[in-house]
């Protein structure tokens, strides 16, 4: 199986902040928001260099929205800053009719998703906003798995008309993505290739899912991993070419199963190739506290779980 | 008046749990859970008028919402020395399978919690529903918040501070935590809010400051006047003038410790400035 290197444990909220940063000095256009989370959000360095193209909202983010959709009237690339939940079920209609709706160009940024948040618990870690954001007619929606390919989406979606949500997250994990490899939208990414099961993941849980077709490698199984970094528009053709040749796929990310990653899989397979899945996500329930780690383990979210669910699949063959 | 002195003894120790509780998982709020120490324990020790035990719809008892979840340690400390749940659960603070969860939630079934709060500007709203459930059951008792000043910047806040006055919610006091601090700064700087006073008597409130927020015999002085003013067709909102992190001197006047743990040496030194007064959990 090919070899991916970790290059450094690193947060992909920072990878976020490094690409903001360089579209500052490259696009003039480009403005950043934020609702009073700005350490969290790393924005620091965007805000240092360009003052004046920094609006402190305050803890108001249904504002933030609406001046962000007004900002783009005038030729500005607004980018916002909060938290995934204050970013989409907080500002729901805000973003439906200011910004989906209107077909603004805002970049929806959002950290802090999924339960790796950790210990500020439930009412912080939200696992229902893939699933809000690509229910929005027009809206992509973007789930980067490390620091290097959210730096890498921040600075496409600058480039994209329309109105992009991109999600992130808040601990440090592996980053393996090669630092130059071109970040497309709504095109997956191979990682490697198999024959006896697809693992389509998103997110944190790729490099899960990398860890996940090592062990299954020793016990004889050939895993394919593919990451799909844009869940809407999803690359279908990707993913049936996949399905295709192994026959059977397990989805995996952060995130609940209805709505998910997972469930545009199950709805396009359906209506086009039929297939054997088994899903990798939460099972309809809210998170809590706890670190990252023993949190991923809980709520089934780790390598250990992929494994189980391709052992699962493969039996429905 | 040996009750003050118990209470400041109390006070003390609540502090203790707060640095205790933030320290041992390097996360949480310490700063503002400080700064509204002797509120809580005014509150729930000499204010609010309280049945034994919990029971979620709270007939013929004071309730009490906080709307600023992110200072749970606070509010755990204090419900937990109440009698609510045990005092070594401060233990569990933020930990897996926990019921003391980084913000308070009824998910798990903690004793003293009636909502959950985390997530801004959510918290007047639902006390205005359970004020108004209080009159149609003809329960004379009060409903009792509290409110970050930077969660003011949320607007359902307004949303609520007009409604309980339009409908004359007059059973409700409302606090904020004049503390003058949020995450990225003051409050001045982030988003100047204006004159908090003029806006909430603007907007149909009786509002009252407490000019001593973390002076317990002020604290309880305030809140009696306040109860006092119930029951005359205006919600009450109290303007309570804290600093954040008081007790600790390294914490205070500035938002840096807004949510961040101290070190073990910072602990310490903390904890020396709070030495025991009712045992540690
Ligand atoms: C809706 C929402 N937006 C943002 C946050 C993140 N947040 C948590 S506390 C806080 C600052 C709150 O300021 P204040 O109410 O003054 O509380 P203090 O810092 O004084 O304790 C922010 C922005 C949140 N919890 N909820
Ligand atoms: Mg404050």
């Amino acid at each position: 199986m090919k070899k991916y290197i970790d290059q450094g444990k690193n947060d992909t909220r920072s990878g976020f902040g490094a690409g903001l940063t360089e579209l500052g000095r490259t696009n003039p256009n480009v403005v950043a928001l934020c609702a009073d989370l700005v350490g969290s959000l790393k924005m620091e360095k965007f805000i240092e260099e360009n003052p004046e193209r920094f609006f402190q909202i305050g803890i108001a983010e249904a504002n933030m929205m609406g001046i962000a959709a007004g900002l783009t009237i005038g030729g500005k690339i607004p980018f916002t800053g909060t938290f995934a939940n204050f970013s989409t079920g907080r500002v729901y209609d805000q973003i439906r009719q200011s910004i989906a709706y209107s077909d603004k160009n805002v970049k929806i940024c959002a950290s802090h998703a999924g339960v790796t948040l950790g210990e500020d618990g439930a009412t912080h870690q939200i696992l229902e906003d893939l699933g809000l954001m690509k229910m929005l007619p027009g809206m992509t929606v973007i789930n980067t798995c490390d620091y290097n390919q959210t730096k890498a989406a921040t600075i496409a979606i600058a480039e994209h008309h329309g109105p992009v949500y991109l999600r992130f997250g808040r601990p440090k994990v592996a980053n393996f993505t090669p630092v130059d490899q071109k970040f497309e939208i709504g095109k997956a990414v191979m990682l490697n290739e198999g024959t006896d099961v697809t693992i389509v993941a998103t997110g944190h849980l790729v490099w899960e899912a990398l860890i996940a077709a090592e062990n299954l490698e020793k016990q004889g199984i050939s895993a394919e991993v593919i990451n799909i970094h844009t869940i809407k528009p999803l690359d279908g053709e990707a993913v049936l070419k996949s399905v295709k040749k192994t026959g059977c796929v397990v989805t995996a990310e952060e995130h609940n199963y209805l709505g998910g990653l997972g469930e545009s899989i199950s709805g396009f397979l359906a209506t086009t190739h039929p297939t054997p899945q088994e899903f990798v996500a939460t099972k309809d329930t809210f998170g809590e506290s706890g670190t990252p780690e023993q949190l991923m383990d809980k709520y089934g979210l780790n390598n250990k779980a992929i494994v189980n669910a391709v052992v699962n699949v493969l039996k429905r063959k | 008046m040996p009750k003050l002195q118990e209470l400041q003894d109390l006070t003390v120790q609540v502090r203790r749990d707060i640095l205790r509780m933030v320290h041992k998982v390097n996360s949480g709020h310490p700063g503002g859970s400080l700064g509204c120490t002797e509120f809580i324990v005014a509150l729930y020790n000499e204010v609010m008028e309280l049945k034994d035990g919990f029971d979620m719809d709270g007939k013929d008892e004071d309730l009490f919402f906080l709307s600023n979840g992110h200072i749970s340690p606070v509010f755990y400390s204090v419900l937990a020395r109440k009698g609510y749940f045990p005092v070594e659960e401060l233990n569990t603070f933020r930990l897996i399978d926990s019921r003391l969860q980084g913000h308070p939630t009824t998910h798990e079934g903690l004793p003293g919690v009636r909502i959950a709060s985390g997530s801004l500007g959510q918290g007047m709203s639902v006390a205005l529903g359970a004020a108004q459930a209080k009159k149609l059951n003809k329960d004379s008792k009060l409903v009792y918040t509290l409110h970050g000043d930077g969660e003011l910047q949320e607007g359902q806040n307004w949303e609520a501070i007009m409604y309980a006055a339009g409908k004359k919610v007059d059973n409700i006091i409302s606090t904020i935590d004049y503390n003058g601090q949020q995450i990225d700064g003051a409050t001045n700087d982030v988003l100047p809010m204006g004159d908090l006073k003029k806006k909430f008597e603007a907007f149909g409130w009786d509002v009252l400051d407490i000019k001593e927020g973390n002076d317990l015999e002020a604290v309880i002085k305030g809140m009696k006047e306040a109860k006092s003013r119930t029951g005359k067709g205006k919600p009450v909102c109290v303007l309570l003038h804290t600093v954040m992190g008081h007790g600790v001197d390294f914490m205070m006047y500035t938002h840096a410790w807004h949510g961040k743990a101290p070190n073990d040496e910072q602990l310490a030194t903390a904890l020396g400035q709070n030495p025991e007064t009712l045992g540690d959990y």
